[in-house]
Parts: C-alpha cells; sequence; structure tokens
C-alpha cells in the first residue's frame, strides 16, 4: 500500500491512496467542519461547509474535502481569509432556511455569519440528504427520499413503507441537522391517520 | 394503467434498472401522466427504490404525477413571443379555458402549461396543442383553434 504524503496546514500527513482529504485531515488531528458528512455513509458534497483551499501545481482552488482525493504533493489549508469567507456565505445561505439549528447557529458563531443577512425561507430542511441516503444506504428501507428539484425539492416519507419501517427504526432522527426530518415524519402520518396506522399492532 | 401494458413496457427493456427513464417515458407518452400504482409496479419490477423513482419522475417536466386533459395546450413565453403578446394570449387562453398554467379542467379536456421556448420564435407568439404548432398567434383567433379539440 502506497503511502502519499501531503500537507495540511503546514503539517505533514500521510495517507493511503482513495482517501479524501476530509479523511487525511481527521488521522492528523485536523478538524474541518461538516455538515453533510457521516462515516458509514458515501461522501455526498451537499452542504459544502468543508470547503478547503487546495493548492494542485500551486494554483489554489476551493474543493469540498469530503469528496477530493489525496494526491501526492498537495498543499491544503482548512483555514484562511478566503475560506472563511465562503464558509460565512454557505452558513448564511442555510441559516435562511433553518435559522434556529443548533449546529448551524455554532458555526454560525465561529464564521461571523449573520442569519438575519438573506431573506428567511423558512423549508428547515438544508437538503443535506443524511436520512435519505442513511435509509438507503444503511437500512436499505428507502423510507424517505427526495421529491421535486431546484428551489421546491423536498423530503418526504413513503406512507406505505414508513407505517412498517420506521416505528421501530427512527435511526434518522439523531442524523437531522435542523429537526425537518422529524416534522416531515409527523406531517406524513398525519396525513394518513387513519387510513395507515404508523403504530405498530399491540401485541395480544 | 393496467397492469399488462406497464408489463410490456418494461419487459421491452429487459427489465433493466438503467431504463428506468425510458420505461417512464414510454409510459408518460402512453397514458399522459404516471399513477402511484403504475410506479409502483415499475418499483417492483425493475427492482428500483420507490423513493429513487419519485425523485426522478417529479425532477423531470417530461413527467406528469397528476391526471392529464385529453388535450396539452403548451404555450410559449420565450423572449420573441412574449414581446409579440404571449401575455395577453396567455389571457385569452385562460379565459377560454378557465384553468392557469399547470391545471387541467374539471372535464380532463385541455391541460395548459407555459413553455420557455419552442424553437419557431419567427412565428411568434406561438401555441402548441397535442403537437401541433399554431404560429402567429392573436388572442381573437385562439377561440377558432381551441372549438377545433373535443
Amino acid at each position: 500500500m502506497s503511502q502519499i504524503l501531503l500537507k495540511i496546514d503546514g503539517k505533514e500527513v500521510g495517507a493511503r491512496e482513495g482517501m479524501t482529504i476530509l479523511e487525511a485531515a481527521e488521522r492528523a488531528g485536523i478538524s474541518i467542519p461538516t455538515l453533510c458528512h457521516h462515516e458509514k455513509l458515501e461522501p455526498y458534497g451537499a452542504c459544502r461547509i468543508c470547503t478547503v483551499e487546495a493548492e494542485i501545481d500551486s494554483r489554489p482552488k476551493l474543493v469540498a474535502a469530503c469528496l477530493y482525493p489525496v494526491e501526492p504533493n498537495l498543499v491544503v489549508r482548512t483555514r484562511s481569509e478566503k475560506i472563511d469567507k465562503t464558509r460565512k456565505m454557505i452558513l448564511q445561505l442555510l441559516l435562511a432556511h433553518a435559522p434556529d439549528a443548533p449546529a448551524l447557529q455554532d458555526l454560525a458563531k465561529e464564521y461571523g455569519a449573520d442569519k438575519d443577512r438573506f431573506e428567511k425561507e423558512a423549508s428547515f430542511c438544508i437538503h443535506c440528504g443524511l436520512c435519505v441516503r442513511y435509509c438507503a444506504e444503511v437500512k436499505k428501507k428507502n423510507a424517505v427520499g427526495f421529491v421535486d428539484r431546484g428551489t421546491r425539492r423536498e423530503i418526504g416519507f413513503i406512507p406505505e413503507i414508513s407505517s412498517k419501517e420506521c416505528w421501530n427504526c427512527k435511526e434518522c432522527f439523531p442524523l437531522c441537522p435542523t429537526s425537518a426530518l422529524q416534522a416531515a415524519y409527523v406531517l406524513t402520518e398525519a396525513l394518513m391517520t387513519p387510513a395507515i396506522s404508523f403504530k405498530p399492532e399491540k401485541e395480544e | 394503467m393496467d397492469k399488462e401494458r406497464i408489463d410490456r413496457i418494461i419487459d421491452k427493456h429487459q427489465s433493466e434498472a438503467s431504463s428506468l427513464i425510458q420505461v417512464l417515458l414510454e409510459i408518460q407518452s402512453e397514458n399522459h401522466w404516471l399513477p402511484k400504482e403504475t410506479l409502483e409496479r415499475v418499483s417492483e419490477k425493475l427492482q428500483v427504490p420507490f423513493t429513487r423513482i419519485q425523485h426522478i419522475a417529479s425532477f423531470y417536466k417530461a413527467f406528469s404525477l397528476v391526471p392529464k386533459g385529453r388535450h396539452e395546450i403548451h404555450l410559449c413565453m420565450g423572449t420573441a413571443c412574449h414581446v409579440r403578446g404571449a401575455p395577453r394570449l396567455l389571457d385569452m387562453v385562460q379565459d377560454l379555458t378557465g384553468i392557469k398554467p399547470g391545471e387541467t379542467d374539471l372535464d380532463m379536456k385541455f391541460s395548459l402549461e407555459t413553455v420557455n421556448c419552442l424553437g419557431c420564435c419567427a412565428l411568434g407568439p406561438v401555441m402548441e396543442v397535442n403537437g401541433k404548432t399554431h404560429g402567429k398567434m392573436l388572442p381573437s383567433k385562439t377561440a377558432d383553434v381551441l372549438k377545433n379539440y373535443e
């Protein structure tokens, strides 16, 4: 197994081929903020909060650390004025959707993001895809998925699957950074009651 | 849409999951919309999760998840048609059919949709009904065109 040497924040870091910048940084004890990353799931690159500056052929470029594979002699910076500015903007855009999400508020404090920068569009979902991917990749139930596209995209539970699978699982609930998922679940349950019951049948 | 017709389309594509969009397109063109039961059947036969089909069917504008009328009106709202009076044409069509873009009337006669360019700007404003192009439309001519459709 060949070792790849790269530099993250001035520190020499060794990584295996196929690892991402994020994985290499984690091994070296350098933290990069993430929202849509989950160790059990395939990288997705939706939130872009892990944006770092990678120098390729001495040209700095903004890349998503959770997706970008390590390469020899790569020079990575995880904090700089440019990165902080980018992350601040991303946070402000996400905060327009979910102004009260604790995960976003913590990051907002660090990067000085103003939650009132953009007009509120309270969908509460930041499209991180954690619930959708967890249900598909780990649980293999596909009870929740994305519907529609662009500004109208939202998550939705399939009532027929959710009524059977969700009550005893709900493993996606703690993953959601904004609680939009729980709301979507309760909404689906309410819309389907009493035709489809989400509660498990009582044991005799 | 009955099961045999769906199965026939799916079999034509050897039940390949990669042919999902082709299958959906064929069902769409035969049935004019994609009912939930049909999508469930496709999901079962192609072994594609229902959430994925729902995502794809709601993503592309070519698919409709609500019933469509017997005649589909596409009204061009592109720049050329717009400056040649498409908004007035739209008002007229809305008055005549009683529906707004994206809607279908109660008798399932017309579905109205606005589009961004039909590619024949010289004929603007353009109205397309069931794929037939009506160029150089005038609000006063719309009633004559629409009365030909039952």
